[in-house]
């Protein structure tokens, strides 16, 4: 147990290895900082986080240091005092600041990152409105192509070297580093080599400055028109924390969230910068069934749910086990479960399989090298199965059928069916998720329901077509590879006709008003043991643990 | 709470006498107002043969302000559309195609039907870039031509520039150059 005093205030920071920013930070102290971050080394660079720091000796006396000290670079020990408002360590932070700011271009108006720059923060809370700088700034040219998604506008820079730092220790590939001395520094790419890692994109955000600019959404937005919204990524099976941000009913970017139970600070450029599809045009807009004249057509809401939904019954009446439904892994567990529930309300012998589940290559763990070699101890992995919600689609099926089948299995008794309700909603970045052989096969059965994102050629030879909704527009869980499940929350609507899948499964069930997923999840958790931890227990920020 | 009787007060109209029943003297007092006002100068202007002479602050029509390459001066910083209480600036920014600036307007609309007429994007701009002029005549046919886009305002700037009053905010400042260069 060890006693830290952060302003005259005792905290107990525990047995913990913490340094003085973080300690302040148990105690409520705010300490500026940029060139320190909990996922990285310290170099104690920025010199932001200068204060105060003494010790309280056995007799009770206190000896402070005479000068100011990194507070990042501080281990806090029982009896370190530290005083963060005095006047010295105030007129340091100042002093900082305006040494920082000696080279910054001060291009805010235009500047991505004015509204979330720490630069433009600080500066605000600690430094000064004037700078005493009379000589011309460095104005070193600019590195659009640092990066195939990075681009870095050099002069902006404050020279953390917080990026620096990231492709060695995280990603590990190192492509970037600091090249001259002193006001000449600059952060570069060895030449012809850019930042191409899978994780680049994350010292865009590492960055506190304007610096590096995420080349999707450079000029897209300006900040403080974006709504944000907590959401999990639909990429891969890891299952990592991010912020959707949009306005407007567009999604814009998407950024990490931490969450030290499922990926740490990170995500990859995968789960980063495909969501394009969330906003793509040529997505289902309202459901389409195929008239006599064998064309595929705009239906109303009411009448398409109606017909879908009599004639699946009569097909469950004239023979249930002929009678299938696919639950896709894309789906949230709230969905798979009423999805589940109305299959096998149709029939007891109607049979429910595992959607595709996509893998490609096999899991990637950083850091590692150019040659893909591990490096030390694995900080972010990019999982080879590229669904979020797997885990949580097998349990169910498991507690409506006892076993999962898979697509394969489907194939197999695809002769026997009269009626198949497919659902999907895979990226488009995966690919056709049937070929054209299995498609074929499929093609026989007379009644065929495809639920999915986008036109395919299941979706050309169905008799219904339902839209599907991606992770941006629904309420729901996923459960991620190691059983965690996490909350997604609606952050933009499904189009003006569109629904969410669980809406229509609510309406296919006869489920009046809106969907509420969380009465859902509790229905759920009772219903199905593997969930019984989700009962009554919001799933907060980082999700709850299951088994 | 109800009104208490004792706190109303009953008016009664007042009585008319024979004099103002016979409504003669209340013809000639208005009479004698009419017939004053001919004799003394004449305020109404004879819009539209006649223009008005506008204060030099008068907050009209917006102009997108051209620099002395005849470029829009304006970055795209949505500073104007940030402060605007109408939300009736929409921009696309886009990355310039000119060397001494990062990013420029690819579309800059204003709805002039939506706008409020505040004087708030003029403020607002760190590059002198949007200014309202003294032109307070808009008209059109339908919504869409009130939907005014960068060419448009560009012209308004034309039309406007040099004409020596207007606007009076085309004065280099501390942190720009005049808005009108090549005046």
């Amino acid at each position: 147990m060890a006693v830290v005093s952060i302003n005259n205030t005792p905290v107990d920071v525990g047995a913990e290895r913490l340094n003085l920013v973080q300690a302040a930070q148990m105690a409520g102290v705010f300490i500026p900082h940029y060139c320190w971050h909990p996922a990285l080394s310290v170099v104690a660079s920025c010199r932001m986080c200068l204060v105060e720091v003494g010790e309280k000796k056995p007799d009770g006396s206190i000896a402070m240091q005479p000068r100011v000290v990194p507070a990042c670079q501080t281990p806090a020990k029982d009896g370190t005092v530290c005083i963060t408002d005095s006047e010295k360590a105030k007129a340091a932070q100042g002093r900082t600041l305006e040494g920082l700011l000696l080279n910054h271009p001060l291009d805010c108006p235009v500047c991505d990152k004015a509204g979330e720059c720490k630069l433009q923060d600080f500066s605000y809370e600690y430094g000064k409105a004037t700078s005493r700088m009379v000589d011309p700034k460095n104005t070193p040219p600019n590195k659009p192509d640092i990066g195939e998604h990075i681009s870095l506008f050099t002069d902006r820079c404050i020279m953390c070297s917080r990026c620096v730092r990231f492709t060695r220790e995280i990603a590990g590939s190192a492509e970037l580093e600091v090249i001259h001395r002193g006001h000449h520094s600059e952060i570069d790419i060895f030449p012809g080599d850019p930042v191409n890692n899978k994780l680049a994109g994350n010292v865009v955000d590492l960055c506190p400055v304007g610096a590096l600019a995420n080349k999707d959404f450079l000029y897209q937005q300006r900040v403080w028109f974006l709504k944000s919204d907590q959401s999990v990524c639909a990429g891969c099976s890891t299952g990592c924390s991010i912020e959707v941000d949009h306005n407007k009913d567009v999604v814009y970017r998407i950024r990490p969230r931490e969450n030290p139970q499922a990926q740490g600070w990170f995500i990859c450029d995968e789960g980063r910068f495909d969501y394009a599809y969330v906003n793509a045009p040529e997505r289902f807009q309202q459901p389409l069934s195929r008239l006599a004249n064998d064309t595929l057509t705009a239906t109303a809401w009411e009448n398409a749910i109606a017909t879908l939904r009599s004639e699946l019954a009569d097909a469950g009446r004239k023979d249930g086990a002929a009678i299938a439904g696919v639950v896709s892994p894309m789906l949230t567990i709230e969905e798979a479960f009423l999805f589940a529930k109305f299959i096998t309300e149709l029939s007891t012998a109607a049979t429910l399989y595992l959607g595709w589940v996509p893998r490609v290559g096999g899991d990637e763990h950083f850091p590692q090298d150019r040659k893909g070699n591990p490096l030390g101890p694995v900080k972010f992995t990019i999982r080879a199965e590229k669904c979020p919600n797997r885990r949580g689609v097998e349990e169910i099926l498991k507690h409506f059928q006892g076993d999962v089948l898979g697509l394969d299995a489907l194939l197999a008794d695809a002769g026997n069916l009269k009626a198949l309700y497919l659902t999907a909603g895979y990226p488009p970045r995966l690919g056709s998720w049937l070929n054209h052989e299995q498609t074929h096969t499929l093609a026989r059965i007379p009644l065929l329901i495809v639920q999915d994102l986008a036109p395919s050629p299941i979706a050309q030879i169905a008799r219904f077509v339902l839209p599907a909704a991606t992770f941006a527009e629904k309420d729901g869980c996923y459960v991620n590879h190691a059983n965690l499940a996490q909350a997604i929350h609606k952050a933009v609507r499904p189009g003006s006709m569109g629904r969410t899948d669980g809406q229509i499964f609510s309406y296919l069930l006869n489920r009046r008003g809106l969907l509420h997923a969380d009465a859902v999840r509790q229905e759920l958790a009772r219903e199905v043991p593997y969930f019984a931890p989700l009962l009554d227990m919001p799933l907060g920020e980082h999700g709850v643990k299951l088994t | 709470m109800p009104i208490l009787e004792t706190e109303v007060r009953w008016v009664k109209p007042p009585t008319l006498g024979l004099l103002d029943r016979l409504y003669l003297p209340a013809i000639a007092e208005g009479l004698s107002t009419t017939i004053k006002h001919v004799f003394q100068p004449k305020v109404t202007q004879q819009f539209p043969e006649e223009r008005p002479d506008l204060p030099a602050n008068y907050r009209g029509l917006h102009r997108l302000n051209r620099d002395a390459d005849g470029r829009a001066k304006c970055v795209a910083c949505f500073m104007c559309s940030t402060a605007c209480p109408a939300h009736c600036i929409d921009i696309v920014a886009a990355p310039s195609p000119w060397p001494d600036r990062e990013k420029y307007p690819e579309m800059f609309v204003i709805d002039e039907l939506r706008c409020i007429y505040c004087g708030m994007c003029e403020q607002a701009c760190p590059c002198d870039a949007i200014e309202l002029t003294s032109m307070f005549d808009l008209t059109g046919v339908s919504r869409a031509e009130m939907m005014f886009d960068k060419e448009k305002l560009l012209s308004v700037f034309d039309q406007t520039a040099g004409v020596g009053k207007d606007p009076v905010r085309t004065k280099a400042g501390a942190l720009s150059c005049a808005s009108e260069p090549n005046v």
